[in-house]
């Protein structure tokens, strides 16, 4: 990646006002431009499609248990606090609703966002940065290979695609973990529980949810990739590299994620 | 021809070239020497673009390459095979994978054709047999000789050297001489290689370019080098702690 130098004598005067400010608008030029070369090498994925499969086994391989694990116990913590909050004042056969609106808007997504980002982000970013700091990098460029084509477009597609996919198991056991908990320990039947989630459903909350999921895979692969490339410094900086690209794409899923919240239900 | 003019590159405080300027002729070998930290390898990098400069310009044919597009870019690094000083491979990819990547990518040669490249590439370098092995089962040394075979896979025009023989045994090291010797002879390739090594510089070098301070102190033909009266020259090819650079 060829980034640009901030303007010299620009630099002194906002200097003034603190490196980091510089530094964050910079990182957003950084990433405009990856983007766009991304969009620009989006159509070799036929060319590249044995990279981009290989991304989505690693992305789907390495998230599944944590994923299915995480979302038992997120579908079990929604029945337990509805069944709570219903308390004498709702029905208990919406318990149902309550926990499927829940997950499959919100906590399947956002859930399976986060565990990836700390997962496959992290993964991203330790790959790519390692490629960096050995010149791996500058050597694809010098054969007059695009990393982006290489590296970034198949984990983009892989996370575009993957996150939808791993969020739809997510949903489905978060789903069964809510029935346990509600049959075995608040006495709810399955019958009432599942006649609650399937008369409330509405399949564009499902599409809101995939549609999130899709954004959230976009920038776990872009923070990843970006933070993989704006590495120096030995294996110091791949440490720090990952750390970046977790909490970085953590923070822009839950930001993101309130933003379509308000686009799509505001 | 390619030509570097007045190149300065700072990063940060850190002032590496001042005002750097060398000629390089086609067909010939030239060896850039230079303390530790220097700038060789930034200045190898600015050849190809991978680092571009503050000011100052580099001209291939008269023209200046930060004036190229993308596309003009791509065309002119395929021109280039360069061995890098910490060899990158790929660690993703096998031996034959890294060696043949260009002519797979770059080339619609058949298959089989690319393996037999490989092979010969492989055997040039002495590192035939190794084509499934993955580079974290390479020592130093042999990385390095894989490298060497990815960079002239192409049979480039030029090839950038950083470091050719550093970490070789003696032996071999003088036969990857003998090699950059044969690959201008043969081929005619356009080489620029750095190098600590004086041995392999005086025998591979049509002539000898030294960095100091940020600029090319002088550049001459190994008979030129030896017999100069340049103290900073005297005191790097004689490896002496006392002079005019300071050691520490
Ligand atoms: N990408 C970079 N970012 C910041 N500083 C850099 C970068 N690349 C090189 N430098 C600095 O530039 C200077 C020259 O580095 P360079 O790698 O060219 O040295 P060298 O002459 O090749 O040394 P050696 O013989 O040890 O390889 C060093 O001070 C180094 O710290
Ligand atoms: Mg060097």
């Amino acid at each position: 990646m060829k980034t640009h130098d901030i303007n010299r004598p620009m630099e002194r005067i906002l200097g003034m006002f603190g490196g980091k400010i510089i530094r964050f608008f910079a990182g957003i030029g950084k990433v405009t431009l990856l983007v766009k070369s991304l969009i620009f090498n989006l159509p070799f994925f036929i060319k590249r499609r044995h990279l981009v499969l290989e991304q989505m086994l690693f992305m789907g391989v390495n998230s599944l248990p944590l994923v299915i694990f995480t979302s038992i116990f997120t579908g079990a913590v929604s029945a337990v606090q509805a069944a709570y909050q219903f308390h004498n004042y709702v029905p208990l056969r919406y318990l149902g609703t309550a926990v499927g609106k829940a997950v499959v808007i919100e906590l399947g997504p956002v859930l399976t966002g986060l565990v990836v980002a700390g997962r496959v982000g992290a993964a991203i970013a330790a790959e790519l940065g390692t490629m960096k700091v050995t010149e791996q990098i500058d050597a694809l460029e010098t054969m007059a290979l695009d990393p982006v084509e290489f590296l970034v477009m198949p984990r983009y597609l892989a996370g575009l695609i993957m996150l939808p996919v791993l969020t739809v198991f997510a949903d489905v056991v978060a789903i069964l973990g809510g029935l346990a908990v509600s049959v075995w320990f608040v006495g709810v039947s399955s019958y009432t529980f599942l006649n609650g989630f399937k008369s409330f459903f509405e399949m564009q909350d499902l599409f809101a949810g995939l549609f999130k999921a899709g954004v959230f895979g976009s920038i776990i692969a872009i923070i990843g990739c970006y933070q993989g490339f704006i590495t120096e410094g030995g294996a110091e900086g791949v440490g720090e590299s990952t750390t970046r690209a977790v909490v970085l794409s953590s923070v822009l899923i839950l930001v993101s994620d309130y933003m379509i919240a308000h686009l799509l239900f505001g | 021809m390619i030509e570097v003019v007045d190149l300065h590159k700072a990063f940060g405080s850190n002032n590496v070239l001042k005002g750097a300027n060398l000629k390089i002729e086609k067909g010939e070998t030239l060896t850039i020497i230079g303390r530790s930290g220097v700038g060789k390898s930034v200045l190898l990098k600015h050849i190809v673009r991978l680092l571009e400069p503050d000011s100052g310009y580099i001209q291939i044919d008269g023209e200046n390459i930060l004036d190229f597009d993308r596309k003009q870019l791509m065309a002119y690094r395929r021109r280039f095979g360069m061995l890098f000083q910490g060899a990158a491979l790929f660690d993703s990819m096998t031996v034959d994978e890294n060696v043949g990547l260009s002519l797979r990518e770059h080339t619609n040669t058949p298959e089989e054709e690319v393996k037999e490249i490989v092979s010969e590439k492989l055997r040039v370098v002495g590192m035939k047999g190794i084509e499934n092995l993955k580079p974290a089962e390479l020592s130093g040394g042999m990385k390095k000789r894989v490298g060497l075979a990815r960079a002239i896979s192409m049979n480039p025009e030029f090839i950038l050297y950083d470091e050719p023989t550093t970490g070789l045994d003696p032996i071999m090291a003088d036969a990857i001489n003998d090699l950059i010797i044969r690959l201008r002879e043969e081929l005619n390739v356009t080489s620029i290689a750095v190098t600590h090594d004086m041995t392999s510089a005086y025998k591979i070098s049509d002539r000898i370019a030294m960095i100091y301070e940020g600029e090319i102190i002088f550049a001459g033909t190994p008979d030129e080098v030896k017999n100069t009266d340049n103290p900073v020259v005297q005191q790097f090819i004689r490896g002496e702690a006392e002079g005019p650079i300071k050691a520490v």
